[in-house]
């Protein structure tokens, strides 16, 4: 099987939910030593992590004076180069175990059996509802697509952990923190065929959702740029002094980016509370994360930036809702960004322009459907607390299905948005001379219909 | 007398009054009788204050805005007064700054983001062009982008080709944004705090060569509730032969023009552009069918740039009142030299405007002969 960190070797799980911590303090940087690492990097020489410290070095004038790197500095007449990776790679949290049972059931802080129904009838929803509609695309009746296939529980789960008053940044592959939070089918549909319905007004492709309503910041297609808009929107919710964080999201891919660079740094200096939630579902299009990076992961690059950050099974969905509860906490009470990195894989194509069968193998994507499946997983964790079976198994996806076609069949009778539409937003005004230009296209698709789709509804403008 | 806007400029109700030929709203003659003189930098951090003191919503952003108290000092005292949590001194990353400061108008915060030059915001150019520029529409209303960007733009004195360029057309040409040039200090202070007050993000261009310069300004000026009005042109001298458009510190070279002009016979009359987006084409326009004859000045690239804009308004609108071709001053079509000698044959000088405005009266000095 394609190892997934293709770097060398495998990535351990652990069951306890182990986060690195990054620098401690505000501005002043309070510790002592290095030695804080969970898994400490290998040296040239190897010593003892207490006692390796030239103690001397410590209290002399120079030193205490020396703050550029904010207190003090350990020294040592040992010439050490920290290695590119650390001996072991950073542990990854999950819970569930392949069976779909507890690991260590003391190391999770529970749920509700309400809130678990939810998270699962939502991932079976959003599995048809990428199923359904990206058979529409094939079909022809919308023009793009994106699947989110694989990462059910990352969207779900995720989205179950937070509140209604956290702002969602996302990137494109996150449509499930909307549908948790209320987007109905025909909301997702009327966006994907821009009818009038469509609450961004046609003008975006499909799957760029937006609700200021339910706090979901609009989809834009630029990556990681949504990264530093998460920073700054924490800071407005920092200044407000408010009971919630921002949560932005983005992939491997998207690590690369230099708005992620920057944004991490910056959250880290403003004190921002914001929890940055890495996809590493190893493909970007057609890049392994192997050509993304040579670090381990995404999770490593946290405390370099000196943010707390923490490893999870993304395929896990309570493993998901775990962590982020706990980091939401923390980047609340304690006005500290958090960085979660979601080990997962993209089961689908990158998008509906892509396929994917060309760059990597079929038995890799088959094998990850299979093996720790996350609807698969949970699902058989919800069968052992005897709150699911075969039959409501059935109904949920046969309704799903259904309401979904429906939703679909409708959104594409349903008029497209007015020519007007075209013109407004632009400014929070509109100007004079796209007042201009709107009279003169009324009026030209008025006179020469011939020339025009027959869908487009106009208003009558008289010909002054 | 003169009448300026002194209510709070929301932009709206005048852009929607649609172009009016001959009707500008609130062009106003220099105020001879100045209260007192105000250099550019005073107006800058004087609108800057007032602004951030009248909302608190508003906040400043920028490398070496704080405890620098500015890289030119146009912030000055302002991190004193207002605190860490609301003049952030950045880490070097134009990118990050600018896309924080967006993310924070999404959320509803007033940022102001400096850039040291907009030669910088090159860096930054993604979000204020796909982020903030574009983002009203693409949410469809949902999110808005208060916000400014300003810094110096344009040549300085000696700072060489990544220093010294101007970015008005590149600005001016997408939707979304404001874009504006002020030339003096009552400029200065009446289109910052319209643009701080403006609810549609805007780009203000300052010139670096001008913070130090002094203007009078009056009483009027000084009083916390000026603004100016967006997408409005000033004519700063009027005149009868021949129309001299320009922007920021190349209205001070056409002003001198004029003067030079004057005593030759030609009565030149100078549009200080003030917003570059939206272009006051009810402004120019109407002077042209007055004067029948237009220069356009800038100091940037000329291909692409903002007097080929303004020609083509023209032509669009008033070819037939036209008497001559339309004359375009612009900087020579290089990266900007740095030789004190060649930087200056760059850049349009007086005499070149001269030139061209004879040229344009069909007066025209053969080369060889220049003045």
């Amino acid at each position: 099987m394609a190892s997934l960190l293709r770097n060398s070797g495998k990535i351990t799980t652990t069951a306890g939910l182990i986060a690195r911590p990054g620098f401690q303090g505000g501005r002043g940087f309070g510790l002592s030593s290095f030695s804080l690492f969970f898994s400490s990097p290998r040296r040239f020489q190897t010593t003892e992590s207490e006692s390796r410290v030239d103690s001397h070095c410590y209290d002399d004038e120079i030193s205490q004076k020396f703050s550029v790197l904010g207190g003090k500095v350990p020294y040592t007449s040992g010439m050490r180069f920290t290695s590119e990776l650390p001996e072991e790679k950073v542990p990854c949290y999950r819970v569930l175990d392949n069976n779909g049972q507890l690991i260590d059931s003391r190391n999770f802080a529970g749920i509700s059996k309400e809130i678990a129904m939810k998270m699962y009838t939502d991932m079976v929803k959003l599995n048809t509802m990428d199923t359904i509609f990206y058979e529409a695309q094939r079909q022809g009746r919308i023009s793009f697509y994106v699947t989110t296939t694989g990462e059910e529980a990352i969207n779900i789960a995720s989205a179950a952990a937070l509140k209604i008053d956290d702002f969602i940044v996302p990137q494109y592959r996150e449509p499930g923190i909307l549908l948790w939070r209320g987007f109905t089918p025909q909301d997702f549909a009327n966006q994907c065929f821009s009818n009038k319905f469509d609450d961004g007004k046609g003008r975006q492709m499909p799957v760029h959702y937006g609700s200021k309503k339910l706090n979901y910041f609009t989809v834009a297609s630029t990556i990681a740029s949504q990264l530093p808009h998460a920073v700054g929107a924490a800071y407005s919710l920092k200044m407000d002094g408010k009971d919630a964080c921002v949560v932005g999201y983005f992939g491997d891919g998207g690590s690369s980016e230099g708005d992620f660079h920057a944004a991490l740094n910056f959250a880290a200096v403003l004190e921002a509370p914001v929890i940055f939630l890495c996809r590493n579902n190893g493909w970007a299009i057609s890049t392994p994360a192997s050509d993304q990076f040579r670090s381990d992961g995404v999770v490593v690059k946290g405390q370099a930036y000196g943010v707390r950050s923490i490893r999870v099974d993304g395929n896990d969905a309570l493993a998901m809702y775990s962590a982020v509860r706990s980091a939401r906490e923390m980047a609340i009470t304690e006005q500290k960004p958090i960085l979660i990195e979601a080990v997962t894989y993209r089961v689908g194509h990158h998008t509906t322009s892509d396929d994917s069968t060309r760059y990597r193998p079929l038995e890799e994507i088959e094998w990850w459907q299979m093996a720790r499946n996350p609807l698969t997983l949970y699902r058989k964790w919800l069968e052992s607390n005897g709150w699911w079976n075969d039959e409501a198994e059935a109904e949920l996806r046969s309704n799903s299905r259904k309401e979904l076609l429906k939703a679909i069949q409708v959104a594409e009778k349903i008029e497209k948005p007015p020519v007007g539409d075209m013109f407004t937003d632009v400014y929070d005004a509109v100007p004079s001379n796209l007042f201009e230009q709107e009279k003169l296209l009324q009026q030209t698709v008025t006179r020469y219909p011939q020339d025009y789709p027959s869908d487009v509804p106009v208003r009558a403008v008289p010909s002054s | 007398m003169f009448r300026i806007l002194t209510q709070r400029v929301l932009g709206q109700s005048l852009l929607q009054q649609g172009i009016r030929p001959g009707a500008v709203a609130s062009a106003s003659r220099c105020f001879a009788s100045a209260a007192k003189d105000l250099t550019v930098r005073e107006a800058l951090n004087s609108a800057l204050n007032e602004e951030m003191s009248a909302d608190p919503r508003v906040l400043l952003m920028g490398e070496e805005v704080g405890e620098y108290q500015g890289a030119y000092k146009i912030t000055k005292g302002l991190l004193d007064k207002y605190g860490p949590d609301r003049v952030l001194d950045t880490p070097i990353t134009e990118a990050g700054f600018t896309g924080i400061a967006v993310g924070a108008a999404y959320h509803g915060l007033r940022p102001v983001v400096e850039f040291m030059t907009f030669n910088f915001a090159m860096q930054a150019i993604d979000h204020i062009i796909n982020s903030a520029a574009k983002t009203y529409y693409m949410s469809a209303g949902q999110i808005s982008v208060p916000i400014v960007f300003r810094g110096p733009n344009g040549a300085a004195a000696g700072v060489g080709a990544q220093h010294s360029q101007c970015y008005a057309s590149w600005y001016a040409s997408c939707p979304g944004l404001k874009v504006l040039a002020p030339y003096s200090s009552e400029d200065a202070r009446g289109l910052l705090k319209a643009a701080i007050r403006d609810p549609d993000p805007v780009v203000f261009l300052e010139n670096e060569l001008l913070y130090g310069e002094a203007f009078p300004v009056s009483a009027e000026v000084l009083d916390s509730n000026f603004a100016l009005p967006i997408g409005k042109a000033k004519i700063e001298r009027e005149g009868k032969d021949v129309t001299i458009t320009a922007f920021s510190k190349m209205v001070g070279f056409a002003l001198k023009a004029a003067e030079i002009l004057d005593k030759e016979g030609i009565s030149a009359e100078v549009i200080n552009l003030r917003s570059i987006r939206p272009l006051d084409r009810a402004a120019i326009n109407a002077s042209v069918r007055k004067t029948n004859r237009l220069v356009t000045v800038e100091e940037g690239f000329p291909q692409h740039g903002v007097g080929a804009e303004i020609c083509t308004s023209v032509v669009e609108e008033s070819f037939g009142y036209l008497d001559a071709p339309v004359e375009r001053i612009a900087g020579a079509d290089v990266p900007m030299p740095y030789a004190a000698n060649l930087e200056r044959l760059a850049l349009p000088q007086v005499e070149d405007i001269v030139r061209a405005a004879k040229r344009a009266c069909y007066r025209s000095v053969p080369m060889a002969a220049a003045v």
